[in-house]
């Protein structure tokens, strides 16, 4: 199997307000196609590893390989470049940019990475709409539609630049039990349909009993 | 790699749906760079037409025969009391010739100098113009008509008839307009003219002219050079003065010392003539810079918080671009090219709400006594302020820009993801 994502020791310190060790030697790999969900009580540190995987967060100790290359210590152009062509990022809230429209959001990030023609773009992201069962949004404001609507979006809008991985924060957390296993469906399936692999930071025992494996955090180290 | 296609159209995006503030942003540098060229257009004009008031139709240098007492006196010149202390009471000045001797020789020597823009000759007298039973003081100055219009603008005080009749009249006289009040006289009358001598001349009024000087109207006149030589009984080489003008008035200093040297005589430059007048126009283009600049600075401000504002408003907006792959650079650009955008198109309005104005100025009637020929404001419409207008425009809103896009660039998204 090819690795996808690997984390090597990884040590995380929070230095206000006072210095506090949140994650203490992290190490694990994400096959391809693996459908992985991250657990544990709040402050474990889940969140916090997260960003880290996400090259977002640059303050660690370790090693990150994303598709067998380093990137710790890269530099942040070279970083938000990793970030825009290979991972996908899908948040608890929904974080759309309320002023644009709802295909004009799933767009962004493919206009940013510059690979396709403007015609290209929207065919493919009018096709991640259609996916999700959201293509009748695609012209309203991103402001204008309902929670459980926004999610779907945020998720056409992570899988747009088709990355290796796609990373969620709590993001079934905001939604209720309806949209949260409709969304639980979506990853699902793009995982077994479309080999996607997957990595998802949770609360919810269901949803994470549905997944391939289960990674349980406790007081910054990965119990199970 | 920075694709300016997205990050213009977030940019654009960003200003159309707030509208308001982004309006608000451009007429602040609207007024300033409208009110920079308005300023700057009706400043400058307005010390143009003070300095040709002053500089046309002042000589840069004046030559003249002046009557003073002598510097050094015959006992300074005797040998024997060269180590004594001399003094010497009551010194009075010699009664010399009010003419330039050999005036002629030296026009061509200065008409033929290539600094020398012209040289001319003038005759002043003192007369009394008399009409009926008026009798009234008065100077009286001979000139070469055509030259001091061509060197001295002299036709743009003539409030009636024209240079060239008196230049065709040699019984003809261009009257102070004063004088003419005074005596109830007009274009076409008769006028006779006594010397000091006691010799009656009569002369026709070819016209009036006006100065703006009341004290100067009210006395004095002009005739044609011979005239003036008739009037006075004298030769053709009688010359009170010489009226010299420069090429670049920046010679003058250096030229009336020479002249004075060359031909002992007293030569009198522009710049010791009015000194305060340099003064007068510094510090007007002083004032209309600093009032401009303050309103630039204003508008600048402006921006800078409604873009400190909006950074604000857009933390999940920036958190989210950058979360999806866009760099610091790419954020800082986005805000870089709002305020730009805001700067460039306030103004390009402004560069036009100026020339609207400029052009309203220089339209509206202007009467004064001072300025004949001038009938509406003086208004300065030079393409460099337009250019300094924009580039001020451009270089204000790029500083208050980018103070705030660099506070863009540096928001970290894990912050304020994690904040909500």
């Amino acid at each position: 199997m090819e690795t996808v994502l690997q984390a090597k020791h990884i040590d995380k310190y929070f230095e206000k307000p006072v210095r506090f060790h949140v994650l203490k030697d992290i190490s694990f790999s994400i096959q391809k196609g693996e459908f992985v969900s991250i657990m544990g009580k709040s402050g474990c540190g889940k969140s916090t590893l997260l960003y880290i995987l996400s090259t977002m967060d640059t303050a660690y100790k370790g090693e990150l390989y994303l598709n067998n290359e380093l990137v710790t210590g890269q530099a942040h152009e070279r970083l938000s470049h990793v970030r825009n062509r290979d991972i996908g990022f899908v948040f608890q809230f929904h974080y759309l940019l309320s002023e644009f429209s709802v295909l004009e959001n799933v767009m962004l990030p493919a206009k940013k990475l510059g690979k396709k023609s403007f015609e290209e773009i929207e065919a493919d992201a009018m096709e991640k709409l259609r996916l999700l069962e959201i293509d009748q949004l695609a012209k309203k404001r991103a402001s204008r539609i309902s929670g459980g609507e926004k999610q779907r979006v945020a998720i056409a809008r992570a899988l747009i630049n088709d990355p290796a991985i796609l990373m969620g924060d709590e993001p079934t957390g905001n939604l209720d039990s309806y949209n949260a296993d409709n969304v639980f469906q979506i990853f699902k399936q793009l995982s077994d349909e479309q080999g996607l692999s997957l990595l998802i930071v949770t609360h919810d025992m269901d949803f994470a009993e549905q997944t391939d494996r289960i990674i349980q955090m406790s007081d910054g180290r990965i119990v199970v | 790699m920075i694709n300016w296609g997205v990050i213009l159209s977030i940019a654009k995006t960003h200003l159309l749906t707030k509208l308001k503030q982004t309006t608000t942003a451009a007429l602040g540098v609207t007024f300033g760079i409208g009110a920079y060229i308005t300023l700057v257009c009706f400043m400058t004009g307005l010390n143009k037409m003070l300095d040709d008031l002053v500089l046309n139709q002042t000589p840069h240098v004046h030559v003249f025969s002046e009557i003073e007492p002598s510097q050094v006196q015959p006992v300074d010149l005797y040998a024997e009391f060269s180590n004594t202390f001399n003094v010497v009471h009551s010194i009075k000045p010699k009664l010399t010739q009010q003419r330039i001797h050999n005036a002629r020789p030296i026009l061509d020597q200065l008409n033929d100098d290539p600094l020398i823009r012209g040289a001319i000759p003038q005759i002043k007298a003192q007369a009394f113009y008399v009409a009926g039973t008026i009798e009234l003081g008065g100077n009286i100055t001979g000139i070469d008509v055509m030259e001091e219009v061509r060197l001295f603008n002299f036709k743009d005080y003539i409030v009636q008839g024209s240079a060239v009749d008196l230049e065709n009249n040699t019984n003809g006289i261009l009257l102070g307009s004063g004088v003419a009040d005074k005596m109830s006289l007009k274009v076409g009358d008769r006028l006779q003219v006594r010397t000091i001598e006691g010799g009656i001349f009569p002369l026709k009024i070819v016209g009036l002219f006006q100065s703006g000087i009341a004290d100067l109207d009210n006395i004095q006149s002009f005739v044609n050079i011979k005239t003036a030589q008739r009037i006075l009984g004298e030769a053709e080489n009688y010359i009170t003065d010489i009226n010299i003008k420069l090429f670049d008035i920046e010679n003058a200093v250096s030229l009336a010392a020479r002249i004075e040297r060359q031909f002992d005589l007293k030569a009198v430059d522009i710049k010791t003539a009015n000194a305060q007048f340099e003064t007068g126009t510094t510090i007007r283009n002083l004032i209309t810079y600093a009032v401009s600049i303050t309103l630039l600075i204003v508008a600048g401000f402006g921006i800078y918080n409604i873009l400190n504002m909006l950074i604000y408003e857009k933390m999940n907006d920036i958190a989210i671009l950058k979360a999806t792959g866009f760099s610091g650079k790419d954020v800082q650009l986005i805000f870089m090219s709002q305020a730009m955008i805001i700067g460039i198109v306030g103004g390009v309005l402004g560069l036009l709400l100026g020339f609207g104005l400029s052009h309203v100025i220089d339209q509206t009637a202007f009467d004064t006594e001072a300025l004949p020929t001038v009938t509406t404001y003086p208004v300065n419409h030079n393409p460099l302020f337009y250019l300094i207008g924009i580039t001020f425009a451009i270089l204000s809103t790029f500083f208050a820009g980018y103070l705030p896009s660099r506070k863009a660039k540096r928001i970290d998204p894990v912050r304020i993801i994690r904040g909500q």
